[in-house]
């Protein structure tokens, strides 16, 4: 029963981290139909330069911690921000061409870091909490997966208010829904465009900074690993659904917990047959919309 | 027209006669410093350009799913390491059965192509359920779990992290040591061809006309009352059947594989060298896989040379990256040059031609 509960809910937080990459790949498409292959780096250089800062501020502190997210927050935004201005908007409607431009950024961007900061994964200091664990119903939860969920749970209100309550947030809703038609009423999506990107870039961001302290190290290859999760999750979920990249990657992080403590470390085999046969009895994903 | 009928003699003529140069190659003595590590017949350089024949004889298999089809797959790296580790597995399973090596070999390649034929088409009759961003996530998701199952060492076949060899008990002599490469060479270059003009078939069968129909208007050809699917579904079988010949030359090349071929990272890389070599151009898919060959050597050779080393840490870092080099040189490509070199190529051409009309 307690290590049911433990893998319940190191799931949930493993299904946070997912998010937090999700969420951004799903708003990006909805609005602009691009896979942005470069999210990833972004969450590796939120990761990255959120612990160079962070551990300068105070290694190990909550002081430092906080930091590393605003930090790795700000970077993603930033980073996402230069590529949609600079790259994506170049290639207004080609969306192979942009998801190619993506692919190469993500490359690129990723043996840069290489090159910075080595291939071999740092060791990153927790904070002496996250350290610890809590006893749930017999269950000892590592601490950093309330952090984790709570995190995401922030993000996950904080979009959805955005989206409800600002005149952006609509015109973003409206993209999602219609493109053709909002630029017909005379609104410039394309400012929707960067604000869509830098939000992703910032959630990713943040990402980076939790996945360093989920697994107790930072790489430049952080972000690629779960780049692919998150696309699963976001088609599972359904593109351009942010409920159902929520939803997914709950789903998913839990399953794959499940089958690699049941059945011999499978997860990552059962993850993929989900998505095949979510696709094949709903192919525009859990909540999308059909395609 | 008589450019039309010169063109239809001159180009297979050219092509053979460019197959029968490069067949030459381990007999002559060329060098071309600073692309070429030595002179032709050296192993090394015999090496590097069976490397890059093999690359692309793989970038023309992909080119019949992107650039015939058009169909963006993520997962072709699947079917390379299938043809990789499926001969080396083969191989080592023949081995205690002291078949002769030519006839274990060859019932190995067999074995091998009915395998990378049950994997191609069961992944594209599911993957082609669906289409364009979707496809490219399930066909990246099968290459993943595949390279998930490998590096796991399942079943205690693929060796894990470590990779399969292939050993001198388990090939012709022939095929083994520095002394055969040429022999190996050889095969490289046969394979080439033999995709290629696998590829030019298809190209110019019906099944290829509908595939490039398809992939202009799929609504027109549907109306016409023929079917996308079926022939996607013939078209990513055969590409994956060809991809797998493609690896079955790399690992007795290499003497063995490692995961890094079923890596997400390496479709990326064929993705690369197709775009870089030019979209929809066959040649360009050649050319791409060997100037990205070439590259990736050189550049690896920069990186570590001590020009590089003497910089200051803002030019050190990102000229000792291969990949970040070439990851530029693909956005640039595609931002700018759409065509790849091909492209380039065709506009020179064209451009001379209506100079030449005026």
């Amino acid at each position: 029963m307690s290590t049911l509960v433990l893998l319940l809910i190191t799931g949930v937080g493993l299904g946070a981290l997912y998010f937090l990459v999700a969420s951004g790949l799903s708003l990006i498409y909805g609005l602009m139909h691009v896979l942005n292959f470069a999210h990833g780096a972004f969450l590796s250089l939120g990761g990255l330069l959120g612990w160079e800062v962070g551990r300068r501020v105070g290694d190990g502190t909550w002081g430092g911690l906080l930091v590393s997210m605003l930090v790795g927050m700000l970077v993603g935004a930033l980073f996402a921000i230069v590529t949609e201005l600079v790259f994506i908007r170049r290639l207004y409607n080609r969306h192979i061409e942009q998801v190619l431009v993506t692919v190469g950024i993500g490359l690129a961007a990723v043996a840069l870091f290489e090159g910075i900061w080595g291939s071999d994964p740092i060791i990153t200091t927790k904070v002496p909490w996250l350290r610890q664990t809590t006893e749930v119903v017999g269950a000892r939860v590592p601490n950093h997966i309330w952090l984790l969920i709570g995190v995401a749970v922030v993000v996950l209100l904080a979009i959805v208010l955005f989206l409800r309550f600002t005149r952006f947030g609509l015109v973003i809703r409206a993209g999602v829904e219609n493109r053709t038609m909002v630029t017909a009423l005379g609104i410039d999506v394309r400012t929707a465009f960067t604000i869509v990107f830098a939000i992703g870039g910032a959630a990713a961001g943040l990402g980076g900074v939790l996945a360093s302290v989920y697994y107790g190290n930072v790489s430049a290859h952080q972000g690629t690993s779960l780049l692919i999760y998150a696309f699963i999750v976001t088609v599972i979920g359904g593109l351009g659904s942010l409920t159902g990249a929520a939803i997914a990657s709950v789903l998913i992080a839990v399953l794959q917990q499940l089958a690699n403590f049941y059945l011999g470390g499978t997860g990552d085999l059962i993850i993929v047959l989900a998505l095949a046969a979510v696709l094949l009895v709903r192919p525009s994903g859990l909540l999308g919309r059909a395609a | 027209m008589s450019r039309l009928t010169g063109n239809r003699f001159v180009v297979p003529v050219l092509g053979v006669l460019l197959v029968v140069f490069a067949a030459l190659l381990p007999r002559l003595d060329l060098s071309v410093p600073g692309v070429l590590p030595g002179a032709t017949y050296t192993p090394g350089t015999l090496q590097i350009l069976a490397y890059g024949f093999l690359i692309a004889a793989l970038a023309l298999s992909y080119h019949l799913i992107f650039g015939l089809a058009g169909m963006l797959s993520f997962g072709h790296a699947l079917f390379f390491g299938a043809g990789a580790y499926g001969l080396a597995i083969v191989l080592r399973r023949l081995l205690p059965a002291e078949l002769p090596a030519g006839v274990a070999l060859l019932i190995a390649v067999l074995v091998t192509l009915v395998v990378a034929f049950v994997i191609a088409s069961a992944v594209g009759a599911l993957a082609l359920r669906v289409t364009g961003i979707s496809f490219a996530m399930v066909t990246l998701a099968f290459a993943q779990a595949m390279n998930v199952l490998v590096r796991r060492n399942t079943g205690g076949q693929t060796g894990g992290e470590e990779g399969v060899s292939v050993t001198s008990a388990m090939v012709p002599d022939v095929l083994i040591g520095v002394r055969n490469s040429a022999n190996l060479y050889w095969i490289a270059l046969a394979i080439l061809v033999l995709v290629y003009l696998a590829t030019v078939w298809i190209e110019s069968s019906r099944v290829g006309h509908v595939a490039a129909a398809a992939r202009e208007n799929e609504l027109r050809v549907r109306v016409l009352g023929l079917r996308p699917y079926t022939v996607r579904l013939f078209v990513f079988t055969a590409a994956g059947v060809l991809a797998a010949v493609a690896g079955m030359g790399m690992v007795l090349l290499q003497s063995g594989t490692t995961p890094r071929v079923t890596s997400a990272d390496f479709t990326l890389t064929l993705l690369v060298i197709v775009v870089l070599g030019g979209v929809g151009y066959r040649w360009g898919a050649i050319v791409g896989g060997l100037v990205y060959t070439l590259l990736d050597k050189r550049l690896s050779d920069l990186a570590s040379s001590d020009l590089i080393a003497s910089l200051p840490a803002v030019l050190r870092i990102p000229l000792s990256e291969p990949i970040f080099i070439l990851g530029s040189i693909f956005v640039l490509i595609v931002m700018f040059l759409p065509g790849g070199i091909a492209g380039i190529a065709h506009r020179v051409r064209s451009g001379g031609e209506s100079s030449h009309a005026h």
